[in-house]
């Protein structure tokens, strides 16, 4: 229904907003490895991207988005501070029978900056909302650093914090972990089997009668875990009123300057939040002073955990207020961490977001289906 | 015009799906040689065409045949939306097979797809690359461990003898199809209590994109009116 040169027109005036901003416009390979991609975003981005395979090179796939490229670049030596702009086809596949694209514009803005996190939070956000501004679009917030600092909270084992923490983006397995780790659930039989048994007999006890050792992962590994575990069995549950506290953490919805309210509140039975609400608030000063109207912002504590896994800190969506079944228009977040893994070491504070300026147009046409 | 029904041109699974039709009061037979790749169908309007059963999925898919006889584990492997593509005529009883997830024995400390995830973790930080799972149903599988929420894993491809990939240090675990488990347990594999990834029995399969004029209809009708399912 668009016409593609009429689609990129619209994505370089929108562009040319970021431009104006300060970015400097950038372009990243089409083929990018395939490794790099599944190391950081796991196996399911084979279900989601084209994977194609080059005789000399091996696995390849059709950059399904610029976050990692654009990364890459910048830790190669970019500038510092820096602010980029991309736009370009990005490559996904969809599922049978959806009618979305499988090809699409996608248009960036990235910002990498030392100074002021919190500043360079609201300043994208607020360019998002100035570029998009005459659509009917509903916004939400979150903040994934929240999240992360009310596991950190827990009275309970590193370990146990550690396997919540991992499983952040993956809300069914985090729920069952927190299950566990409360006492709510209880171990499996073979688990709580094994552990008698590793009382009983020891650890090198059971494993002297192991089947035959096969197998890249060792015997010494085996070791290690059956000791994890027995001293995962011995660790106390996290107490219910914890719990308690970490649900009503995620199950947070209100807007922004409540939400706050609401997290200082929690803040009293959970002081170790302190610094991540204090983010937060500078965080809605900054977005305030971006000339974001904050009394009517959503902010979603849950908002983030199901996208993928590299967003850390703020994160943001714009949606159709109107067509709740098109995908987001625009959405973006945090990702220091991202920076360090892509970086060899090195690490900068960074975030960004993407616009698709093929729904920008059409919501612009009136956003009938 | 009538329909079209692929059935697998060899084998024991061949014999079985013509034991099941003619059980049913459908006769099936070869037609010349027993190498020829022809047969027929007495009593009902029906075309009958021996096909590699790998390729019954795709043939379904195209709705280049409208009925086939496969296992549930090609079918649900290799059609996108599956569901959508086909629909389940008859589960016919045979075939069983299970897509499991095995680990080597000596794992003594994982027995569930709970520990499987967390030694996936501490693999990926000991070894420096994600745990390898060998198999040949990517898609069943990915789905799997997606749904259950199993991260830091890698599938790497396997189309035989994948029971013996870890011994030879190319996988670290394996999924794939066993009916009793013999071969598994030759290999020092166990199977995860919670692994069961897909119960695969041989199933008659209707293609929904194939041609379903009025003459197709009433010949399925006349075919499920002797087989006796919905």
């Amino acid at each position: 229904m668009n016409d593609k040169s009429a689609l990129r027109a619209e994505a370089a005036r929108l562009q040319a907003i970021f431009i104006a901003a300060g970015a400097t416009p950038v372009e990243a390979d089409l083929l990018l490895p395939a490794e790099t991609l599944l190391d950081l975003y796991g196996e399911d981005i084979r279900a989601r991207a084209y994977v194609t395979h080059d005789p000399d090179r091996g696995e390849l796939m059709l950059r399904p988005d610029f976050t990692v490229p654009v990364v890459q670049m910048h830790m190669q030596g970019g500038a510092d501070p820096a602010r980029y702009s991309y736009m370009g086809e990005v490559f996904r596949t969809q599922a049978a029978g959806s009618g979305r694209p499988s090809e699409y514009l996608q248009l960036g803005y990235e910002v990498f900056d030392r100074a002021d996190p919190t500043r360079a939070d609201a300043e994208v956000f607020a360019l998002f909302a100035k570029a998009l501004q005459p659509l009917p679009l509903r916004a939400v917030t979150g903040d994934i650093g929240i999240l992360t600092a009310a596991i950190d909270t827990l009275r309970t084992s590193d370990a146990r914090k550690a396997a919540l923490r991992r499983h952040i983006w993956r809300p069914r397995r985090f729920r069952a972990l927190l299950d566990r780790f409360t006492g709510q659930q209880p171990p499996p039989p073979t688990r709580a089997a094994l552990i008698a048994a590793l009382n009983e007999k020891g650890a090198a006890g059971l494993l002297a009668g192991a089947a035959p050792e096969i197998g890249l992962r060792s015997m010494a590994e085996v070791g290690q875990r059956l000791d994890a575990l027995v001293a995962d069995a011995a660790t106390p549950p996290i107490p219910a009123a914890q719990a308690e506290v970490l649900g009503s953490v995620l199950a947070l919805k209100a807007m922004l300057p409540d939400a706050l309210e609401h997290l200082r509140d929690i803040c009293v039975d959970l002081p170790g939040l302190t610094a991540a609400v204090d983010r937060l608030e500078a965080r809605m000063a900054a977005l305030s002073a971006a000339g974001v109207d904050v009394a009517t912002l959503p902010f979603e504590a849950n908002f983030g955990r199901t996208t993928m896994e590299y967003y850390d800190g703020f994160v943001f969506g714009f949606w159709s207020a109107t067509r709740a079944d098109l995908p987001p228009v625009a959405s973006g977040g945090r990702y220091d961490a991202l920076t360090r893994i892509l970086g060899n070491g090195r690490a900068i504070p960074a975030v960004g977001g993407v616009i698709r300026p093929e729904l920008v147009t059409q919501l612009t046409a009136g956003g009938a289906p | 015009m009538t329909i079209r029904l692929g059935v697998p041109s060899k084998g024991r699974l061949m014999e079985k799906t013509f034991g099941w039709f003619a059980d049913r009061g459908v006769e099936m037979r070869r037609t010349g040689s027993d190498r020829e790749y022809a047969a027929a169908v007495d009593g009902v309007d029906v075309e009958l065409m021996l096909l590699s059963a790998g390729e019954i999925p795709r043939e379904l898919a195209a709705g280049r045949i409208h009925l086939g006889v496969t296992g549930s584990d090609l079918v649900q492997e290799r059609i996108p939306a599956w569901d959508q593509a086909v629909e389940v005529v008859a589960a016919m009883g045979f075939g069983h097979a299970d897509l499991v997830i095995a680990v080597p024995a000596c794992w003594i400390d994982v027995t569930s797809l709970d520990d499987l995830d967390a030694v996936a973790a501490a693999f990926r930080r000991k070894h420096g690359f994600r745990l390898r799972i060998a198999t040949k149903y990517h898609r069943l599988v990915r789905e799997f461990l997606r749904e259950v929420g199993v991260a830091d894993y890698q599938l790497v491809d396997s189309q035989g003898a994948t029971e013996g990939t870890v011994a030879h240090g190319t996988a670290e675990a394996i999924a794939d199809i066993t009916s009793t488990g013999e071969t598994l347990r030759a290999n020092h594999l166990r199977i995860l209590e919670d692994g069961l990834i897909h119960r695969s029995e041989a199933t008659l399969f209707r293609a929904r994109g194939a041609e379903w004029g009025g003459a197709e209809k009433a010949a399925l009708a006349d075919l499920v009116a002797l087989i006796g399912t919905a």
